[in-house]
């Protein structure tokens, strides 16, 4: 009986085609938008994660300037490197320190010239940032020591200057520098905060500071920790370290921050799981509508077809038999837009997966939800209409023109 | 309960039938006592208002008495839930009405299968049963023509043919004729006279034309409520 009834239902929906669609129109637009966000935002929240991991395990960042609301680092004196040098000498549980200083120059090697980001570092830097040399070699503590300007170029550098030339053994200039480039760097891709990590170039920090900035300032120092289990330890040491070196008297606040990145990490988690919530909770509300949309061509149909339920009640049809039917309905057709709209969800991630630069991640238990999810709503809001037409009256319902 | 009760298919004893309330009040019957054995073929009379279609509707157990008893094969209907009396429209009843009301967009095949799928009969036993039905009317042919693909006159066989597929103790039938001209009024009461004759099938027929009630053996004239005249006469089906 009730592979009849269901049967008998799709002959129902396939006699009604436009309306059937219109109706399910909700629904599937419901269902596609819940798969698409959610799949979206799993793959975007894979790829903070995987930056994040980019960006070097462990890693602290210790930058001047003091906590404060809104973007840029005012107020607090540059380190130097003297700096980096004390928390080496007097943290313990951490393996590298890499001061830093940074200044954005023209790179110019031939006709074309790129702008990119500068960095004065010393060898720890690629320890620290777990940077990889694809191409030729990075420069060694030799060359740091003897202050030779030699560059490490990132991949969008030696792309944008040299094409499919092999920029190892040439010259770039870098503003009044010039600098025999000696590697390039392993592409890490767009970080999570959609900046291009591989537009730099690398030289080493004490050429750096008297060939490019001309001072002996260090704007960023990265702290690469022993384990996970420590950055919190280090984090508390190194702030007490700076605070004796930059003579803060107790109660003032500090003038520089030390960032643990798996804080940062999990910051942009959350901003990515509410943003997904948010996102998942309007879906909701689209797929509450869709249902809605369904209770209404579902009561159109019970009165338009007050006839058809007369006979069968006269026929002999139990309430329940008339119900099931009008419920069963309401499911097949819901389920149907569930079908298309789990379809059409996921044809619109893996398209606009690759476009975002996320990956796609395909959730089995969010398909299996809404699929269960888009029957149910069909269930609850078909409900009404099949009991409204389960207690016709067989009399009246005959009758009805 | 009397012996003519148990004995007969249908009685109505003192059956009332009361709608609406105080000054607006309605009696549409009023104490109405009437038996119909098996294999009778009545003709049910009377102007519109008589109270002949509430009496059809009581027969058939859509509607009950507001006061009074009916009992079918000795059942009270009016003790049974609204379920118990699907179930025994399901199981003894078939009923034509005037306006012919089959399913639309459903092929006559289709529509007569429609009660056996209700008693649960399995698809492969269905599909005889249909045949046969279809062949008693004479539509054995039309079988997968929808009903808007069929004449009036054809559409009624279809819908007796829904009516008998059953083989029904009783067939109630609603102004079959209303909606037919005169010939083929008269091959759709040829064909319920055979029925009543050749299968024993139980027939009352409701029906403002004398010309149709001449067809039945007995037939029992309602005004306002009450019965009449209850004669028997020789139709064409009869003896």
């Amino acid at each position: 009986m009730f592979l009849e009834t269901f049967l008998l239902a799709i002959r129902e929906i396939r006699r009604n085609v436009l309306r059937s669609g219109l109706t399910t129109l909700g629904i599937v637009i419901g269902v596609a938008a819940v798969i698409a966000m959610v799949t979206l935002g799993g793959g975007a929240q894979e790829k903070v994660t995987k930056d994040i991991a980019s960006l070097g395990r462990n890693l602290l960042i210790v930058i001047p300037g003091a906590e404060q609301r809104g973007p840029g680092s005012i107020g607090g004196t540059m380190f130097k490197l003297a700096d980096a040098l004390a928390i080496e000498r007097s943290v313990s549980g951490i393996d590298a320190v890499a001061p830093s200083a940074a200044k954005t120059e023209l790179a110019v090697y031939g006709n074309a010239n790129w702008q990119t980001s500068v960095n004065g570092v010393t060898t720890a830097y690629f320890t620290a940032r777990e940077w990889t040399v694809e191409r030729g070699r990075a420069f060694d503590e030799g060359e740091e020591r003897a202050g030779r300007m030699v560059c490490v170029i990132g991949a969008t550098v030696a792309r944008e200057l040299f094409g499919t030339q092999d920029p190892v053994g040439t010259s770039i200039r870098l503003g009044r520098a010039t600098c025999p480039v000696i590697g390039v760097l392993a592409s890490k891709g767009q970080s999570s905060f959609g900046s291009d990590q591989d537009n730099l170039v690398v030289v080493p920090l004490d050429a750096f500071q008297r060939r490019i900035a001309g001072n002996e300032d260090v704007s960023v120092i990265y702290v690469s920790a022993h384990s996970d289990q420590g950055t919190t330890a280090v984090q508390h040491n190194i702030t007490t370290l700076m605070r004796q070196r930059r003579h803060i008297p107790d109660g003032q606040s500090d003038d520089f921050r030390v960032q643990d990145m798996r804080e940062i990490a999990k910051l942009v988690e959350g901003t990515t799981v509410i943003l997904t919530a948010l996102l998942g909770a309007i879906a909701a509300i689209s797929l509450i509508v869709g249902g809605i949309g369904i209770m209404n061509i579902m009561l159109v149909s019970v009165t338009e077809r007050t006839r058809e339920i007369g006979i069968r009640l006269a026929i002999g049809a139990l309430e329940r038999e008339v119900l099931t039917q009008f419920l069963v309905e309401a499911a097949a057709l819901s389920l149907l837009g569930g079908i298309i709209g789990i379809s059409l969800g996921l044809g619109i991630s893996a398209v606009a997966a690759p476009k975002l630069g996320v990956p796609f991640v395909f959730n089995p238990l969010i398909v299996f939800i809404a699929f269960v999810f888009s029957g149910a709503i069909g269930l609850v809001f078909g409900f009404f209409p099949a009991r409204r037409a389960a207690r016709l009256d067989p009399i009246e319902a005959l009758r009805y023109e | 309960m009397t012996q003519a009760a148990l004995s007969a298919l249908i009685s109505l004893r003192a059956v009332s039938k009361i709608y609406g309330e105080g000054e607006a009040e309605v009696r549409a019957l009023d104490g109405i006592d009437l038996d119909i054995d098996d294999g009778e073929f009545v003709a049910v009379m009377g102007p519109s208002g008589s109270g002949k279609s509430t009496t059809m509707n009581i027969l058939g157990c859509l509607d009950t008495p507001s006061a009074g008893h009916y009992y079918f094969r000795g059942v009270d209907v009016g003790a049974l839930t609204r379920d118990q009396r699907a179930l025994l429209r399901r199981n003894y009843l078939g009923f034509v009405f005037q306006g012919f009301n089959l399913l639309k967009r459903t092929t006559a095949f289709e529509n007569v299968e429609l009660p056996l799928i209700y008693r649960g009969v399995t698809k492969s036993a269905r599909a005889p049963l249909v045949r046969k039905a279809l062949d008693a009317v004479g539509l054995g042919n039309r079988e997968r023509h929808t009903a808007s693909e069929l004449s009036g006159g054809q559409q009624q066989r279809v819908a007796i043919a829904r009516a008998i597929v059953t083989d029904p103790a009783l067939l109630l039938a609603d102004e079959p004729t209303g909606n037919l001209d005169s010939q083929r009024s008269r091959e759709i009461m040829e064909l319920l006279v055979s029925l009543n004759r050749d299968r024993g099938i139980t027939v009352a027929l409701v029906t403002h034309e004398p010309d149709m009630a001449a067809y039945a053996r007995r037939s029992v004239r309602f005004l306002d409520g009450h019965i009449e005249a209850d004669d028997v006469h020789a139709g064409p089906g009869g003896a």
